[in-house]
């Protein structure tokens, strides 16, 4: 039986990964889980500096689901490799580096910081909804996500991943414009921007007034982004929003995702990541599946 | 510190303490790992929510391996905590969180001060303290107030109630100052007005405070940056002012704090 998969000539151990931001940099959650086990970890966002975030309060749970604004508060790439990426490398796992910044050339400083760091891959944010400068910028414009993608490309030593928004009109579009400008892979879908209102204070449940859903809730919304994504381009699709259990992970994976991340579900389950691994070799043994990419995209 | 789990515990009992006040006793095997001032995450059933509410401990009882919960009924969540009977099971996350440093007043006139839902873990602080000079003094909105004849067991108590039914009309502050209470050190925990002046009032007496601080959180360990607190030095963390409640706290020198 395979659970291996491959994306940009890296091989991953099985397709479970961590959603960025949701995990840290596998630190706090290593009390739970096993890292070894997993796929790949894909850490916190991290900028050239350390940003301090949002104010408080920055999350809420909203039914199936949460909406969270913490503003991509981490300490910056100088403490990110020192201390996250020293931790991780005593494990037997793939690293997925997260970057984020406010300019073009923010991004491409981490990038090139990253260059001779024991990384496999870059994820690239261009998604995050709760920040006002950057991220989320470059990711609702096709033109603009071809831009910062192709100038990334030409820096990053490690293949890239673009991460997309859903917060876009066609996922289609924004999917064919990263693989135009050369991205290695693409992951979707970052959060849903929302809002809550606390009726008895009279006031916004978050101190960012928006925020970005994730859950449950929204996985069959990610489901179809992915499955529109997988028709729309050749390159290979991490899929995440609202997984559970291996159940959403096949779901994905069907839909045309050759690697999977679970997210907000660490918070309710501290040993979810662990759980779908499991839960897709049972799925695997169940229904004889030989070699887990017999499944991607068989929908 | 003791490992986290995230476990199912037995109910061994509940009770109402006073109006939208509950009680859960759980058995855990974590039990006998808790500090006064640490907290676990409790998961509602229902499938809508995704969240574990974070409830301070409020008593831990090692010989049946169980910790108390005293919470107030704030939303769905909650109030299908108080719902629960004993035998059912219900899931929990913790210990959680790094507790009053009781070391820190060892030999001293020691003072512990809750307001409203902060009141529950201070009992087991209190309880933990004995052997010292202890005082409780505890602040609630008006004549229901739960938990206060179980300090006396531990420490020597008053009572500050907003509408002045029980002991002191007004605050905490107003009840140590009315009593005349020596104050070397402080544990308190309540909502951010009330940490606000005690950590005013034991700078003007030249006391050490030591607050828990509440709020929205979504992990509970550390990995989420949810629930950060302002503070004077850089944190660890992320090198930026921010400590985080669940993992750095939810107990902090208030001289450590901006607030």
């Amino acid at each position: 039986m395979n659970t291996k998969v491959e994306i940009a000539g890296v091989e991953f151990k099985n397709p479970v990964m961590t959603a960025s931001g949701t995990f840290g940099s596998g630190m706090e959650y290593s009390e739970f889980v096993d890292l070894n086990k997993l796929g790949a970890v894909v850490t916190k966002g991290v900028a050239n500096v350390p940003w301090p975030g949002n104010p408080t309060p920055r999350v809420a749970e909203v039914y199936g689901g949460m909406l969270n604004a913490i503003g991509l508060q981490n300490p910056g790439i100088d403490v990110f490799i020192d201390r996250d990426l020293s931790f991780l490398s005593g494990y037997d796992t793939k690293v997925i580096v997260n970057v984020c910044g406010k300019t073009v050339e923010d991004y491409l400083e981490v990038v090139e910081r990253l260059g001779d760091q024991k990384v496999d891959m870059l994820e690239i944010n261009v998604s995050c909804p709760n920040v006002k400068e950057g991220a989320i910028a470059f990711g609702q414009n096709k033109d603009a996500l071809y831009d910062i993608t192709k100038r990334i490309k030409e820096k990053a030593k490690q293949p890239i991943i673009m991460k997309l928004s859903p917060n876009v009109t066609s996922i289609a579009e924004m999917a064919k414009a990263a693989e135009a400008a050369g991205a290695d892979a693409i992951s979707l879908i970052n959060t849903i921007t929302g809002m809550k209102i606390d009726i008895h204070k009279r006031q916004f449940a978050l101190a960012n007034k928006t925020g970005g859903m994730s859950g449950p809730a929204i996985k069959p919304v990610a489901v179809r982004m992915v499955y529109e994504a997988a028709h729309a381009v050749n390159i290979p699709i991490i899929g995440m929003g609202g997984i559970a259990n291996a159940e959403d992970a096949i779901e994905f994976i069907m839909a045309g995702a050759t690697a999977i991340a679970v997210g907000a579900m660490n918070f309710h389950d501290p040993y979810t990541t662990e759980k779908v691994v499991e839960g897709i070799e049972e799925y695997m043994k169940k229904y004889n599946v030989q070699d887990i990419n017999e499944i991607r995209g068989i929908v | 510190m003791a490992n986290k789990m995230k476990k199912e515990a037995k109910v061994l009992g509940c009770g109402l303490l006073a109006d939208g006040i509950y009680e859960l006793w759980l058995e855990t095997p974590f039990a006998k790992d808790v500090v006064p001032g640490q907290f676990v995450g409790v998961y509602p059933v229902n499938k809508a929510t995704l969240l574990p509410r974070p409830i301070s401990v409020c008593e831990v009882d090692t010989e049946r391996s169980a910790i108390r919960l005293v919470y107030r009924v704030v939303g769905s969540g909650t109030a299908e905590f108080s719902l629960y009977r004993p035998d059912d099971y219900i899931m929990i996350l913790g210990p959680l969180g790094n507790g009053f440093p009781l070391d820190k007043a060892k030999g001293k006139n020691v003072v512990v001060m809750g307001g409203g839902i902060g009141v529950p873990p201070l009992l087991e602080t209190a309880k933990k303290l004995s052997g010292e000079k202890v005082s409780a003094v505890m602040g609630y909105r008006n004549s229901e107030t739960f938990l206060s004849d179980e300090f006396k067991k531990y420490s020597d108590m008053y009572i500050a109630t907003e509408d002045g039914s029980v002991g002191t009309k007004g605050n905490v502050i107003d009840a140590i100052k009315a009593n005349d209470i020596k104050c070397d050190v402080i544990f308190a925990c309540g909502p951010m007005p009330m940490l606000r002046a005690i950590k005013a009032y034991a700078q003007e007496i030249g006391a050490k405070a030591y607050l828990s601080l509440e709020e929205r959180m979504a992990c509970g360990v550390g990995a989420c940056l949810g629930c950060i607190t302002k503070t004077k030095e850089i944190d660890d963390h992320s090198r930026v002012h921010n400590a985080r409640i669940c993992t750095d706290g939810p107990v902090f020198d208030a001289d450590d704090l901006e607030m």
